[in-house]
């Protein structure tokens, strides 16, 4: 640098000598506190780089092709830890939880809680989107409240029917597939039956017509007065709990081309402590049965 | 030093060459290890590229943008394993191409969400997702349910993703057209060919229960598909995710 | 001081169309990004097809960046660059199909967008046609400033123009490695990424945070090596902190990418680097901060007369703290947290809003009475106003995402006394719903501002109470305030 650079009036500095449009610069060291922090964080790194996994080795051996570092760490064991965490937090249960037979977890009060915890958290992110935050259901996903159950109410039944789903690809789903009346009916007929159907929650006058052609057709699955069988997820047509709709076209159009909902099988997804938990808060929910 | 800089100064041929050394070394040196596949992909069974109709429904998926939205990537943190299921291995990304594992969370991660749902649920759920989650902020997509896939041409998309090293056969790419119907008729006369030639767990049914084909039964094939091809039972770099342990968690 | 009779002919009508494109650009942008904060706090307002916030979030951010950053990287890179190297713009034509070339580029990919064409990567979503074009335009871009650079009638070129020339050409490769791409036929949009999983997810974050890197801050660091001198009037602070800075900068920067795949699938030595490299990131970071901040010592006082020049400053603030927000991301246990969450976006718009955009908005109030040989602006005070309720709408803005993405990160993570987890993914969305409206609100006062700026321009470009420069050259404010 020249020697002779113009000394700048303000600051007392020198220049370094050139003026771009007017701009100079000031020959300035660069701050001293700059640098020293620049140099610890690469001395950290440094220190990174030897305890952690950090560079990419030539052989490709190594940690998925990079160096191991001196602790062994790896993401896939911190998860380790960090559930071992929770793990230790639930122990004062789980073990109980996991022995435990439905009937004595109901009788231990402490269990009890646990479980229907566990249910709760589980449902929010699972269950909630269906059958809605507090289990009450939506047109086509069943109200989980109500005493009214397909498969049925009680722990054993609710949990094997959140184990192995309904028409899922579970292979011991829950199956039963109302048949389409559509083309073996006539119109007429339909209209008779749904207000037979309606006529037994008392909601219309009784159709003649109606009741033989539920005899003849529908009283194999939903039983004689419509009360519904649970081995084979038949709905009870007579208690005035719907999940299609209760309109008398609901019905109709039911019995022409029946939906068959789909509730997922758990068994894959969850695993089987969270399942009965499930079960439990699910039968606690108010509709539970023995 | 700074008389050296000087020359550098002097002269932007120089620079710009200098630049150009100093920018490609750090990528250089983090990019192409990662070619070495072995090291870089985890082994693990049952990863297969896309069908041609699931193929089609990521392409919904990435015109939508709901990558906007959701991310496909479950890290190892345990929250995330326990709400999503088994954190995301490499493999399972391997035939996306792009990537989609996103930067987001405005919805939930989608890497998993393979077979949580009926299919039923995502018609309604893509039609109006306040219909099925009231406190949804995600668009409606009620389009997708009129507009017609268009999948004849789902062949050459093949053919480019073969190009980018997607493992597509001869056969497949020429079957490309009947898989993709197939498997969004349920049964048909290609049947066979789609299972023989994507596996027995390839899901084939009338996804959003309309008589024509949509964009949305592709889409709901993709998302169906999220998740569930690897065969994480086998998988042993393992954590105790509570997804896809069967009896795991123990 | 230069001999002002010596000045060359500046080619200022090319810097004026940049201006106005950055100008008009910069409103599209934020009226964009009001819509998708409004979008998110009100999802009724999805409107149809084409109008979703999957499709218009790329809008948002491609005009923001692209049009709004890009145009205001063109306009001063070409005005600076004839400035400081005492020479008119090599290639007039060139030059001119830099301008129109850039402007198809952006409507082509936003109409894309919108129409459903996208390649779904962060920041390089247009198709391959999209790309291919920009990359015509971009190698002009590059060969006019080179040509210039060369033609300079200075022995030494300018800080501003190192800054300037790394952002080309670093753009330029980076735009090459993460496009390539195969179409599935040359009539139509769609392609598929030659690169797949992990390693297209690792090229795209190379690609992206270097984006970062070069368009948002090594660009934007050339406009403050010049405007922010050139307005306080004070010679640069430090020449070695200059050189130590940038080198050290584009060095690291480009390790850094993997700190956004912390935790991935993506092999843990890479997340390392990235962690690593981040952290050295920011004393080369604040280079730039100290030396534009310290550039005012001795003239200080000229803070409080000049409101342009408190944009500048505040920008340099913002970048400062941007860039210390950055590194503490980048480690792994911080990153664990906020990743996914609008923490993420509260960090993003402290550096866009506060940086990117209060450093352009300095730049461009220094630049339209000059180009349009004005004394002053119309108003100094609409400036000061700007700059009020610009900085209010930022700090609700990123206040609001700090608040939402950590309550987020901290909700999604909770476990109770049982070990169970304590919320669904939907009661953290129901969470949010506040502060979406706050940060709508912060966006629509960072809007305001923009329009008063528009405002302020008109009445300066069309003359009324300023007084224009007599002589036939390019002073005016330069004069001014040299
Ligand atoms: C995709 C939507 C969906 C999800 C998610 C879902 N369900 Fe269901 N669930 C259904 C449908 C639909 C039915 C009724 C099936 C039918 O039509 O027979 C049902 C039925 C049930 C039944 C039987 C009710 C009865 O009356 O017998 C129980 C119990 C149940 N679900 C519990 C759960 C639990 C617990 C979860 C979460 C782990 C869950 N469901 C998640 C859709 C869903
Ligand atoms: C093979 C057994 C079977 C036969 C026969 C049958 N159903 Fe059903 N029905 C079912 C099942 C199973 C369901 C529940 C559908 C579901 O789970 O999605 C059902 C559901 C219904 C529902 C809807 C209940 C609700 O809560 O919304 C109505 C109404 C109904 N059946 C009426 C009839 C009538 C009328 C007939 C005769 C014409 C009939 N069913 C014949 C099995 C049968
Ligand atoms: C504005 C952001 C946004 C966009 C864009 C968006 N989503 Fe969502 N998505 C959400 C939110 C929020 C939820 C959680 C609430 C709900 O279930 O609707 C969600 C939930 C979902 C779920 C249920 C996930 C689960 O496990 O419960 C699926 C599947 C889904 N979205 C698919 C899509 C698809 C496919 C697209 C694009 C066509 C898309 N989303 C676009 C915000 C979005
Ligand atoms: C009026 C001002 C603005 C508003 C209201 C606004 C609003 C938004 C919104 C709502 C998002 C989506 C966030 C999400 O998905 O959760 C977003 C994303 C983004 N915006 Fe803005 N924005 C504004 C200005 C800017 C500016 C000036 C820039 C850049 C110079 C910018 C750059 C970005 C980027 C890069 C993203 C994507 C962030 C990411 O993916 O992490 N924005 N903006
Ligand atoms: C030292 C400098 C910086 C570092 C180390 C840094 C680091 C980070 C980190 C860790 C993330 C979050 C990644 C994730 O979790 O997904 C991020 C995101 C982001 N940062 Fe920075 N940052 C820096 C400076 C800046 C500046 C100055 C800007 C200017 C605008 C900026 C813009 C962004 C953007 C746009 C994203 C969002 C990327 C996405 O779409 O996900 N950063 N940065
Ligand atoms: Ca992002
Ligand atoms: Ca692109
Ligand atoms: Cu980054």
């Amino acid at each position: 640098m020249s020697k002779n650079n113009e000394i700048d009036k303000v600051s007392g500095v020198e220049t370094t000598g050139h003026t771009w449009d007017g701009i100079k610069e000031l020959n300035n060291p660069a701050p001293r506190w700059w640098l020293i922090v620049f140099y610890i964080t690469v001395i950290w790194s440094i220190g990174y780089w030897v305890v952690y996994p950090a560079w990419p080795t030539l052989s490709g051996d190594g940690e998925r092709g990079g160096t191991q570092g001196t602790m062994g760490w790896t993401q896939y064991d911190q998860l380790k830890e960090q559930q071992a965490e929770i793990r230790a937090r639930k122990s004062a249960y789980l073990e109980r939880f996991e022995n435990a037979s439905f009937a004595e977890i109901r009788s231990d009060e402490e269990l009890y809680a646990f479980a229907v915890a566990g249910g709760a958290a589980a449902f929010k992110d699972n269950c909630a989107t269906c059958h809605g935050t507090g289990g009450a259901g939506s047109a086509g996903y069943p109200n989980l409240n109500d005493d009214d159950w397909l498969w049925g109410g009680d722990v054993e039944s609710i949990h094997e029917t959140i184990r192995v789903g309904i028409r899922s690809p579970h292979e011991e789903t829950r199956l039963s597939e109302m048949p389409p009346f559509g083309d073996m009916l006539s119109g007429e007929e339909i209209a008779d039956v749904a207000d037979h159907v309606l006529a037994l929650s008392g909601r219309a006058e009784d159709s003649e017509a109606g009741a033989q052609v539920f005899a003849d057709n529908c009283a194999s699955c939903h039983g004689d007065n419509g009360l519904g069988d649970s081995a084979l997820g038949a709905p009870n047509l007579a208690d005035a709990i719907w999940f299609y709709g209760s309109e008398k076209g609901d019905i109709m159009s039911q019995v022409r081309k029946p939906k068959h909902g789909v509730m997922p099988t758990w068994e894959a997804r969850l695993d089987a402590n969270t399942i009965r938990q499930l079960a439990i808060y699910v039968h606690s929910l108010g509709g539970g049965e023995e | 030093m700074l008389n050296k800089h000087q020359k550098v100064e002097k002269n932007s041929i120089l620079m710009l060459i200098l630049v150009v050394i100093v920018v490609s070394i750090g990528g250089i040196i983090e990019i192409l290890p990662l070619f070495r596949m072995e090291t870089t992909i985890e082994p693990v069974k049952g990863v297969r590229p896309y069908t041609p109709l699931e193929i089609a429904g990521q392409n919904v998926y990435i015109r939508e943008g709901c990558y906007n939205c959701h991310s496909q990537q479950i890290r190892p943190l345990r929250d995330e394993v326990e709400r999503y299921g088994h954190y995301s291995l490499a493999a399972e990304s391997m035939y996306d191409h792009p990537f989609q594992w996103g930067s987001k969370r405005t919805g939930p991660d989608l890497a998993r969400v393979g077979g949580k749902y009926s299919d039923d649920w995502h018609v309604q759920h893509m039609i109006k997702p306040q219909q099925v989650v009231p406190e949804s902020i995600m668009p409606a997509y009620a389009h997708l349910a009129h507009k017609v896939a268009k999948l004849e041409g789902i062949g050459s998309d093949m053919k480019a993703l073969k190009m980018a090293g997607v493992p597509y056969t001869e056969e497949m790419i020429e079957n490309a057209y009947n898989d993709a119907m197939a498997q969004a008729q349920g049964e048909s006369d290609h049947h066979d060919g789609l299972i023989e030639r994507y596996g027995e767990k390839v899901n084939y049914r009338n996804f959003d229960g309309q008589p024509i084909t949509t964009e949305l039964d592709a889409l709901i094939a993709y998302l169906q598909v999220l998740g569930t091809m690897a065969e994480l039972k086998d998988y042993v770099h393992d954590g105790e995710a509570r997804s896809s342990h069967g009896e795991g968690g123990k | 001081m230069t001999n002002l009779a010596e000045k060359p002919n500046y080619n200022d009508d090319i810097v004026k169309l940049f201006t106005i494109a950055t100008v008009f650009w910069g409103v599209v942008g934020f009226a964009v990004g009001v819509f998708i904060a409004l979008q998110m706090a009100f999802p009724a307002l999805n409107f149809g097809e084409y109008l979703t916030f999957g499709r218009l979030r790329p809008v948002h951010t491609s005009a923001v960046i692209f049009a709004f950053g890009g145009n205001a990287l063109f306009a001063t890179s070409y005005f600076v660059v004839q400035r400081t190297c005492r020479t008119r713009l090599w290639g007039d034509g060139w030059a001119k199909f830099t301008f129109w070339g850039y402007q198809a580029f952006i409507v082509m990919a936003a109409l894309g967008y919108v129409l459903g064409v996208t390649q779904a990567k962060e920041y390089a979503e247009p198709e391959w046609y999209a790309d291919l074009w920009l990359t015509f335009v971009w190698v002009a871009y590059l060969i006019v400033f080179l040509m210039t650079l060369k033609n300079r009638n200075e022995p030494h070129i300018y800080v501003a123009n190192w800054f300037y020339l790394a952002f080309i050409v670093t753009v330029a490769v980076l735009h090459l490695g993460n496009n390539i791409s195969i179409p599935i036929s040359l009539t139509e949009a769609k392609s598929y990424s030659l690169w797949g999983g992990v390693q297209s997810a690792l090229i795209q974050w190379w690609y992206g945070h270097n984006a970062v890197g070069f368009f948002l801050t090594a660009g934007f660091l050339g406009i403050m090596y010049y405007f922010v001198p050139k307005r306080a009037g004070r010679p640069v602070y430090s020449y070695r902190l200059s050189i130590l800075h940038f080198w050290s900068l584009i060095f690291i920067y480009i390790w850094a990418g993997p700190h956004h795949l912390h935790y991935t699938a993506l092999p843990d030595w890479a997340q390392t680097l990235g962690m690593t490299f981040s952290i050295m990131l920011w004393m080369p970071s604040w280079g730039g901060m100290i030396n534009g901040m310290m550039t005012l010592s001795g003239a200080w006082n000229k803070l409080r007369e000049d409101p342009v020049l408190r944009f500048m400053i505040v920008s340099l603030a913002f970048y400062g703290m941007s860039t210390f927000e950055g590194p503490l991301m980048s480690i792994k246990s911080v990153n664990a947290l906020s990743h996914y969450t609008d923490w993420t976006i509260g960090h993003v718009h402290s550096g866009a809003l506060g940086w990117v955009a209060f450093i352009s908005f300095g730049a461009l109030y220094y630049l339209v009475p000059v180009l349009w040989k004005k004394k002053e602006l119309y108003s100094l005070r609409l400036v000061n106003l700007h700059l009020w309720i610009a900085t209010i709408g930022i700090v609700l803005y990123i206040a609001a995402m700090w608040v939402s993405g950590i309550m987020q990160g901290l909700m999604w993570r909770s476990y109770d006394s049982m070990g169970f987890l304590e919320y669904s993914f939907v009661e953290t969305v129901m969470a949010m719903h506040p502060f979406y409206l706050i940060r709508a609100f912060g966006g629509l006062l960072f809007l305001s501002g923009a329009l008063i700026m528009v405002y302020n321009f008109v009445k300066t470009i069309r003359g009324d109470n300023v007084p224009s420069v007599e002589e036939d050259d390019t002073q005016g404010a330069e004069a001014a305030h040299a």
